[in-house]
């Protein structure tokens, strides 16, 4: 026999999924199912000019991630595509470091504003973006390139023109990729401290606290899950991200989004594209799965 | 009764026209932004009354996808020479009806009978053009390189950092094998390690790797050398006379885009009635003076821009015609090997 | 209330906030100037005109893009937010079995690159039979939207004790009332930071929407980037700046809004 207590939670319980399923139902069908086929692609033989040979199955995707032939018909082990996994992972962590640094104060100051005030700086935060991303870019390149105006307002301190390379270099990449990804960082973490009571921070400081502790005790953990959902929604994306690269950086090294649409492009090679996908996907996991296991493992112990 | 007849009549024969208003009525056209006038359109939807839309797409290697995947409800599509014959082996187009295109005839004569097509049954040229490269001369050492790939892929000493390749293999690879007297369709791994290794050294000299923006960058003389379609040369030389426009010895990749009829149209009928428009001279040579690139029909030129035709980099000159080398298709073999040296390249 | 007092305590916090406000302008300027070149370049200035805002009103394809990307980009806004501020209420409070894999699924869209998610939504659309249309870019853009939309909701009710919202809801009768009353006024910071991250991602998408796309669906991401192969021409600034207009009509105008609610 249940106990009302338990009919009550169960009610609650029910609730709850009944607010997820319509989010839920829109994913399961248009994104799970979706992604369901594209799995069985990357176990498929590639077809000759793009596309699969349906049930010809092969695990020569994943395979091919980790060992190829040279040029000289031996097989070795793959380096290439970690290497540019690696590159696109450390450019995705400046990104949020970045991001979080700059986007921190920013959405402090926002959230201390008045109300009024509060709501234009925000919609001031995403004006910009109604313009379209290669255009922005464009914008940059002509601020960032040799005689451009950064190089001219540089010369005007007396640094010779052309002299410091801005654009095509890795400095001009980290530009492109903060500007395009700021939002997502200052929203976020705005949202989260825009319930901060002042008064708790001035109480701080009555009893003592400097401005570190006031910031480590009282503003911080009320950031935290503002700055987590942040650096979600920038990390990941900037992941997969290799337009900015492609046009700041020069284009001399594939980024993994670039190297997954080349398969499903000239590389004539879907099931690749499909298997690199997975790959990536199965690596981000793991790391939230070995993250979530050491929280709990830190409630546990808490 | 009797004299509702006339009534009934007219009513039927009206409604018989606007349904045939109707199925002459909508054409939908897909091609890359700006690769064609919109005063053009306004006009073919004047001469025939069928309504056009224009969607656009970025690349052939999309389109394609878009297409194998199932995708695209497009009437005329453009794709280039290099993708017609893979996408005939996969049914992805449409037969002609030649006779709803008494406009063939049009063709000039180069372009009567191509290897991709022979038969003209699904594609017919649009615009075409070069993929060579151009240079400054009044930055580049002597003012005058020769008429080769070396200067491209093994730039003299000064002008490393101020040179741009384009960002495709399948624009850099073709050079690369021509250069070196290679088979561009080689599927032996040592030739292909052979150009592996130029394209290494040629990446130590590159400024970058980029197909955007090829105009503006040489029109400011931002760099001193630049792989190049002959179409966006032709307007950065209109903005920096000391552009030179190179057709190596060594030979020189073309493309013509072509118009197709993808399966699943819905508009066939007015699919040809387009495409046989398009193929008077006076309209073709509407979209060549817009695009800035060449046609393949006989008598256009009499509508041409003069600076247009008359520039050597679009109307190529006689004693150049050999060095053209027109599209082949590679074995899959071949191409996967292209994709490993371009992996390499930017691993 | 002195509010702009603190401040002083945290010196860095202003100077960083007005940096970040010159860096995001500072190219939007540069890009708006450039609609006014007089030239074919959207990178070399060659004098002050007008001429391509003309251009722009004369050609029906780039202001079809734009009306599209504003259709696709409001209406899956719209319901991407809806979507998400349910599925955060019902993520809100007591972890049940199987939440992990749940948040998983809303986060899914963030992790496929967009060429993968692309092939991968055409086929399915292409396997149950779906014709493409402003509709199928429509779904997709929800889909994707999503975890935009969701996690600034999240992030604001985490903190928040889930028994209050609930006592808050035993007061009234209707759960429909409890939440404009009690919940949407409590979230609005996150519902609103969300609606405007997905609105952004939306307006940006290519890949995607241009596999999804029907005959006369191009919409202007897809246009802009299609026009690479001719070179960016100013052109695409002048219908930038339209779009800019635009938003800056839509901040000023939902102020005034706010302004006579009070």
């Amino acid at each position: 026999m249940s106990t009302p207590r338990q009919l009550a939670e169960r009610r609650q319980l029910l609730r709850r999924l009944g607010l997820i399923a319509p989010g839920m139902a829109m994913l399961a069908v248009f994104l799970v199912a979706p992604l369901a086929i594209m799995l069985l692609v990357s176990f498929l033989q590639p077809g000759e000019y793009g596309g699969v040979k349906w049930g010809e199955y092969s695990a020569e995707a994943y395979i091919s991630f980790f060992y190829e032939r040279d040029f000289d018909d031996n097989l070795v082990f793959n380096t290439d595509y970690l290497g540019i996994f690696q590159r696109s992972f450390w450019l995705a962590v400046a990104t949020t470091v970045g991001c979080l640094l700059i986007g921190f104060p920013t959405a402090l100051y926002l959230a201390l504003q008045s109300e009024k005030k509060r709501n234009l700086l925000l919609f001031l935060v995403t004006v910009p973006f109604w313009t379209n991303l290669l255009v922005r870019v464009y914008a940059w390149m002509l601020l960032l390139r040799n005689g451009g105006l950064v190089d001219g307002a540089l010369g005007v301190f007396g640094v010779p023109e052309g002299s410091v390379g801005l654009l095509y270099s890795s400095g001009a990449v980290m530009i492109g990729l903060l500007y395009s990804f700021l939002p997502f960082m200052v929203l976020p973490i705005y949202t989260s401290l825009e319930k901060l009571d002042w008064r708790l921070v001035e109480a701080a400081f009555d009893l003592g606290a400097n401005r570190w502790q006031a910031l480590k005790r009282v503003i911080l953990p009320l950031a935290l899950p503002g700055m987590l959902a942040g650096a979600t929604l920038v990390f990941i994306p900037a992941l997969g991200n290799y337009i900015i690269p492609e046009l700041l950086g020069g284009g001399k090294a594939l980024m993994i989004g670039n190297l997954v649409q080349l398969q499903f492009g000239s590389g004539h090679n879907w099931p690749l594209g499909a298997a690199l996908a997975f790959s990536l996907f199965s690596l981000v996991l793991l790391a939230l799965l070995f993250n979530g296991l050491r929280q709990r493992g830190q409630e546990v112990r808490a | 009764m009797i004299r509702r007849t006339p009534l009934a009549l007219s009513v039927v024969l009206a409604l018989g026209l606007s349904g045939a208003a109707q199925a002459a009525g909508s054409l939908n056209f897909a091609n890359w932004s700006d690769y064609y006038p919109p005063e053009l359109l306004k006009k073919f939807e004047a001469d025939t009354g069928i309504k056009a839309t224009l969607d656009a797409y970025d690349s052939n290697e999309t389109l394609l996808a878009k297409l194998k995947a199932g995708g695209g409800n497009y009437d005329v599509v453009v794709p280039s020479d290099s993708f017609i014959q893979i996408m005939v082996q996969e049914d992805l187009l449409q037969k002609f009806d030649k006779s709803k295109l008494p406009n063939l005839a049009n063709l000039a004569p180069t372009f009567q009978k191509l290897d991709f097509d022979p038969g003209h049954d699904y594609s017919v040229p649009y615009l075409w053009g070069t993929t060579g490269y151009s240079y400054d001369s009044a930055q580049v050492p002597g003012g005058k390189l020769d008429e080769s790939w070396g200067p491209f892929f093994a730039p003299p000493a000064e002008l490393k950092g101020k040179v741009v390749a384009l960002n495709s293999m399948d624009d850099l690879f073709p050079p690369a094998a021509f250069y070196l007297g290679i088979d561009r369709c080689t599927e032996d791994p040592q030739e292909v390690k052979k150009i592996m290794e130029l394209l290494s050294q040629q990446k130590d000299m590159l400024a970058m790797y980029n197909s955007d923006g090829t105009i503006e960058r040489m029109a400011a003389g931002e760099v001193a050398m630049h792989q190049q379609w002959n179409g966006a040369f032709h307007r950065a030389k209109e903005q920096r006379d000391s552009l030179v426009y190179v057709y190596p010895k060594e030979g020189i990749s073309t493309f013509i885009d072509n118009f197709v009829i993808p399966k699943g149209a819905t508009n066939v009928e007015e699919a040809h009635v387009f495409i046989n428009w398009m193929m008077q001279p006076e309209n073709i040579a509407a979209a060549s003076n817009f695009a800035k690139y060449n046609n393949a029909i006989a008598g256009a030129e009499k509508f041409m821009d003069k600076a247009l035709f008359d520039d050597p980099a679009i109307n190529t000159p006689q004693d150049k015609l050999e060095r053209l080398r027109s599209f082949k298709l590679c074995s899959p073999k071949a191409l996967a090997l292209r994709t490993k040296v371009w992996t390499k390249l930017k691993k | 209330m002195n509010l702009q007092g603190p401040l002083w305590r945290f010196t860095g916090v202003r100077p960083v906030a007005w940096t970040f406000f010159a860096f995001l302008y500072i190219p939007i300027l540069v890009l708006v100037a450039l609609s006014f070149n007089a030239g074919q370049s959207a990178t070399l200035w060659q004098g002050f005109s007008f001429k391509w805002y003309g251009v722009v009103a004369n050609d029906p394809e780039i202001l079809r893009a734009a009306k599209n990307s504003l259709i696709v980009a409001v209406c899956a806004t719209l319901i991407s937010t809806c979507l998400a501020t349910l599925a955060a209420l019902g993520m809100h409070g007591r972890r049940f079995r199987g939440q992990g894999a749940l948040q998983g699924v809303l986060g899914l869209p963030l992790l496929v690159p967009d060429i993968v998610c692309a092939v991968a939504i055409l086929m399915f659309f292409a396997f149950i039979g779906l014709k493409l249309s402003l509709l199928t870019i429509l779904i997709a853009h929800v889909v994707f939207c999503t975890p935009f939309a969701y996690l600034p909701i999240r992030a604001r009710l985490q903190g928040m004790d889930p028994r209050l919202l609930e006592a808050a809801a035993d007061l009234y009768a209707s759960p429909w009332r409890a939440f404009w009353r009690i919940s949407f006024p409590l979230l609005l910071p996150g519902i609103l930071s969300g609606a405007m991250l997905a609105f952004i991602i939306s307006m940006d998408d290519f890949v995607i929407t241009y596999f999804v796309a029907g005959a006369g669906s191009t919409t202007l991401p897809v246009y802009i980037f299609s026009s690479i192969r001719m070179g960016i021409s100013p052109k695409i600034n002048a219908i930038s700046s339209i779009m800019l207009v635009l938003s800056i009509l839509f901040v000023t105008l939902s102020y005034y809004l706010g302004q006579r609610k009070r």
